[in-house]
């Protein structure tokens, strides 16, 4: 397991990516799973860094852990900032025309669609943002 | 990420290397703010784009919105990735991609 606490900011959502892919490569990952698991990094962290502590800045961490059988990361999203659960928001309507379209919701929920599992709890006054890929 | 554009006349050409995420969609929606007021044949070319992001979406959203007023918008040569991004996320059905 190995761990990153950084300021939550878009500035440091390269390193953050950085971070996680430097240890999926280690072993192996395939492009493919990388490049989503890359999307949901951007989405996750770039929301803590967008609303955790707005207007302020505070720290994240992410965590990485790889299980195997089946060869899995699950990477955890760590701050304690406002209380939120991505989870609770209602999916987008995908069916819409461009011009009724709104924007809000599709980075979660393409998170959703791509990663094995997705969990979240409060606890001890932080977010734990939990995501499980096979690799 | 890096863009590079072709203009001729009113047809608008916009390559985009790299990743288009939360950091680098803003330099793309400056871009197309800055170059689509009289193009009438947009075209977006992600050959050498890794993936995109909803931030990404947002961007293309956008200008699909403007192109949809004032002429056509084409995305071409997408990857795996972002082709299956588009799928989960309906974009397929409103952007025109070869």
């Amino acid at each position: 397991m190995k761990e990153l606490t950084i300021d939550a900011t878009v500035g440091n959502i390269e390193s953050v990516t950085d971070f996680v892919n430097t240890q999926l490569e280690e072993r192996g990952c395939s492009p493919k799973v990388l490049m989503q698991i890359d999307i949901a990094i951007d989405e996750l962290f770039g929301n803590i860094a967008s609303y955790a502590y707005n207007p302020e800045v505070g720290p994240a961490t992410v965590r990485v852990e790889l299980v195997e059988d089946p060869l899995s990361v699950v990477i955890t999203f760590i701050d304690h900032g406002v209380p939120y659960d991505p989870l609770k928001k209602e999916d987008p309507n995908i069916k819409l025309s461009a011009e009724e379209r709104e924007i809000g919701g599709l980075g979660i929920y393409m998170v959703k669609k791509t990663m094995d599992g997705i969990s979240y709890e409060y606890k001890d006054g932080q977010n734990i943002l939990k995501i499980t890929k096979k690799i | 990420m890096e863009i590079s554009k072709n203009a001729q006349g009113s047809s608008l050409e916009i390559a985009v290397k790299g990743r288009l995420d939360t950091t680098t969609a803003p330099l793309l929606e400056a871009e197309l703010k800055r170059s689509i007021d009289k193009v009438t044949e947009l075209y977006i070319d992600f050959a050498e784009l890794e993936y995109l992001s909803s931030a990404g979406l947002r961007v293309l959203l956008a200008a699909q919105k403007v192109m949809n007023k004032q002429g056509k918008m084409v995305i071409r040569h997408v990857n795996e990735t972002i082709s299956e991004v588009f799928e989960i996320t309906g974009f397929s059905e409103i952007l025109t991609v070869e």
